[in-house]
């Protein structure tokens, strides 16, 4: 177990730096010069050389990437910054904060907002998924399905405003959203993420009613759930207990792909509510041409979703015993 | 136990009667195309400590059946008719609380495949022992040390430890045992063998067999056998039943049957196993044609476009009428020809063989 976790990670982390070299090189080939941004209206050359040197633009790509990988693992010097000490992502181009701080402070909007979203997700989902299996083919199912199909249809840019109109200031029922850290206020940030878990749960409900209903169905009709009714069991326990465990797989793969997608960064989420998260931070990244908070954000959105497939893999292993970790 | 009074057929008192008895039972599936008439009008009775085989081709109903003694077709798309009794129990009216304390516990099942049959998430020791706890009220140490028994039982080497594996731990034949182990688990009444040992190679399937025989002689036990094999059927069973497309061809103990089949259809199945005595430049002779389908049976006898004798029987008898099975009792077949006409063709078809 152990030795599979530290392989596993160490391949990780390969892949990880793959994706970085890869977004890096993107970057430069895309025909957009952020010295030039920073030079203004009236560019002198001079101004330029000295701003592509400051930001270490002039030297060949392989040596400036080679400095950003050197500068995670051991830190580096700036001319202008003076020292970023390790884990260094560098400094902002636009705003000249240090790249890892700026991750580091938005990462528990983006989090809270994520495992909230989850839980909701998680809960209704696999409930409605439930009974739809439960009464297939019946008019609890039809609802079940039908309505998680609407849910699936909707989008995030249209339900926000429009439930935030009604619920946060025509009722009054909510606050409007915003970030407060659990820390200082646990009911306030309770509140204050309300409506966005709501509307996430909204539109992603529907795939876990959807898939959960369907691999119960298959389920059901397998052969050991057919030995088990033969044995005796209550329709209860053949439900819960041998079918369910068996529609579980597909549904931890699905939620491990889609919390790593929501981990990364919910862009559209955080742009409806006005949240500060890693998705606000990487749309402004990429407009302002700032390659290390681009760089940096990609590699927590690939960190998300390569740690994430490790832990799906693990729980795998618990599930199903045919699976082996090795 | 309440008495159940009879359905009130004329004629029909049960007095001791037998077993398990399935009176005119019907089977039918509503499906897209239509409905499908998978057991048509099948009786048959079974005395404990016998083995009776039910042997046909796939989808001649045999499993259908079977699953109907148990209950286990969904309701939503099955309709039943008919009556099953063990003993002074009808189960087909019996509800599901009844039903769910019967399997497993007076009637147990053994499915083909023991390794889609057995959960994969469970181990060997949790499936055979729930079965024990939920029937006979046992706590987890009784139904673990009752599993670690009957993995003895079936004569799987180590039980104490192989009650902690899983079926995909197990090889094909010791998934069998484990099925057969779960089935026995609480000394059932009646054991229903679905192809037991088709999913296995031939060596083991002969031990499978001798080992639901041995078991059958220390308890008792009434068996129905499923299989498309008539040598499993010749080795193992005491009376025949020869399915086609839901309906009884051939019924008898096995000597009769195997020795002197009446009905065409048993003929093909018998024509077509091969003899280690005859000579092998012999071909096979399969039953020509296919079944038929069930959603639109054909006229007449099920079996008239696949037989070779329709006419003898009469110009239009086999294609308009449906026969039933006779003699009521004993050794009998579902067939317009007479017994004259059974012998002299059975000695021309089969025996020319040897």
């Amino acid at each position: 177990m152990t030795s599979y976790l530290v392989r596993r990670v160490a391949g990780a982390l390969v892949i990880l730096i793959i994706i970085s070299a890869i977004t890096f090189y993107l970057f430069y080939a895309v025909p957009r010069d952020p010295a030039r941004a920073f030079c203004g209206k009236i560019c002198q050359p001079e101004t330029l050389a000295l701003i592509r040197h400051n930001l270490g633009m002039d030297e060949p790509l392989f040596v400036q990437y080679w400095h950003w990988l050197v500068g995670i693992f051991a830190g580096r010097e700036f001319v202008q910054f003076g020292s970023c000490p390790a884990p260094c992502l560098g400094y902002s181009f636009a705003t000249q904060e240090p790249v890892f701080s700026a991750i580091v402070d938005r990462f528990p909007v983006t989090l809270s907002l994520t495992l909230g979203a989850s839980v909701v997700i998680l809960a209704f989902g696999i409930l409605t998924g439930m009974i739809a299996a439960w009464k297939v083919g019946q008019p609890l199912d039809k609802i079940a399905s039908s309505s998680s199909v609407i849910g699936a249809s909707l989008q995030i840019y249209f339900v926000g405003p429009l439930l935030a109109f009604y619920l946060v200031d025509t009722m009054q029922l909510i606050p409007r959203p915003s970030y407060v850290p659990i820390t200082e206020n646990p009911l306030d940030w309770f509140t204050h993420l309300m409506l966005p878990w709501v509307v996430l749960s909204i539109i992603f409900t529907a795939n876990y009613t959807r898939m959960t209903r369907s691999q119960m169905v298959e389920q059901l009709a397998e052969d050991y759930v057919r030995t088990a009714r033969a044995k005796g069991m209550s329709s209860r326990t053949v439900f819960f207990r041998f079918a369910w465990r068996g529609a579980m797989i597909p549904i931890i793969t699905i939620f491990g792909v889609d919390l790593a997608t929501l981990l990364g960064g919910a862009i559209i989420t955080e742009q409806t509510f006005s949240l500060h998260g890693i998705g606000e931070l990487a749309v402004r990244a990429v407009q302002n041409t700032d390659l290390p908070m681009l760089l940096g954000v990609t590699i927590v959105g690939a960190a998300a979703i390569v740690l994430l497939n490790i832990v799906v893999d693990v729980l795998y292993a618990f599930i199903d015993p045919r699976v082996r970790l090795s | 136990m309440t008495t159940v009074s009879w359905s009130g057929e004329p004629g029909t008192s049960r007095g001791p009667g037998p077993f398990l008895s399935v009176r005119d039972l019907s089977v039918e599936f509503s499906t897209e195309d239509g409905i499908v008439h998978a057991v048509d009008g099948l009786s048959f009775d079974l005395e404990k400590g016998t083995t009776l085989g039910i042997v046909g081709e796939s989808g001649s109903g045999k499993s259908v059946t079977n699953l109907a003694i148990l209950g286990l077709h969904d309701p939503a798309h099955t309709k039943i008719g008919g009556e099953i009794w063990l003993e002074d129990q009808e189960l087909i009216s019996a509800d599901r609380g009844t039903m769910e304390k019967l399997r497993g516990n007076r009637v147990a099942m053994i499915f083909q495949d023991p390794l889609t049959a057995l959960s994969p998430f469970h181990t060997i020791g949790r499936q055979i022992g729930e079965v024990y706890r939920k029937h006979k009220g046992a706590s987890k140490k009784e139904a673990r040390d009752r599993a670690v028994e009957m993995l003895r039982r079936v004569g799987i080497p180590q039980p104490e430890t192989r009650v902690d594996h899983y079926p995909h731990e197990f090889s094909g034949g010791m998934r069998q045992r484990a099925m057969i182990a779960m089935a026995l688990v609480c000394d059932p009444d009646l054991l229903i063998a679905d192809e037991p040992t088709t999913a296995l190679d031939v060596t083991v399937q002969a031990q499978i067999l001798d080992l639901l025989k041995e078991l059958q002689q220390q308890f008792g036990t009434a068996i129905i056998l499923i299989t498309h094999d008539l040598g499993v059927v010749a080795g193992t069973a005491d009376n025949v039943l020869v399915m086609y497309a839901g309906r009884a061809a051939e019924r008898g103990t096995v000597r009769e049957v195997l020795r002197e089949p009446r009905h065409p259809y048993t003929w093909g199945l018998l024509s077509s196993m091969p003899r280690l005595n005859s000579s092998v430049d012999v071909p096979l002779k399969p039953v020509r044609g296919t079944p038929p389908s069930l959603l639109n049976p054909p006229s007449g006898c099920p079996f008239h476009p696949r037989c070779d004798y329709p006419k003898l029987a009469g110009p239009e008898l086999c294609f308009n009428q449906r026969p039933s099975i006779s003699p009521e009792t004993g050794h009998g077949d579902a067939c317009y020809l007479t017994l004259e006409q059974k012998r002299e063709l059975r000695t021309a078809k089969i025996e020319d063989r040897a």
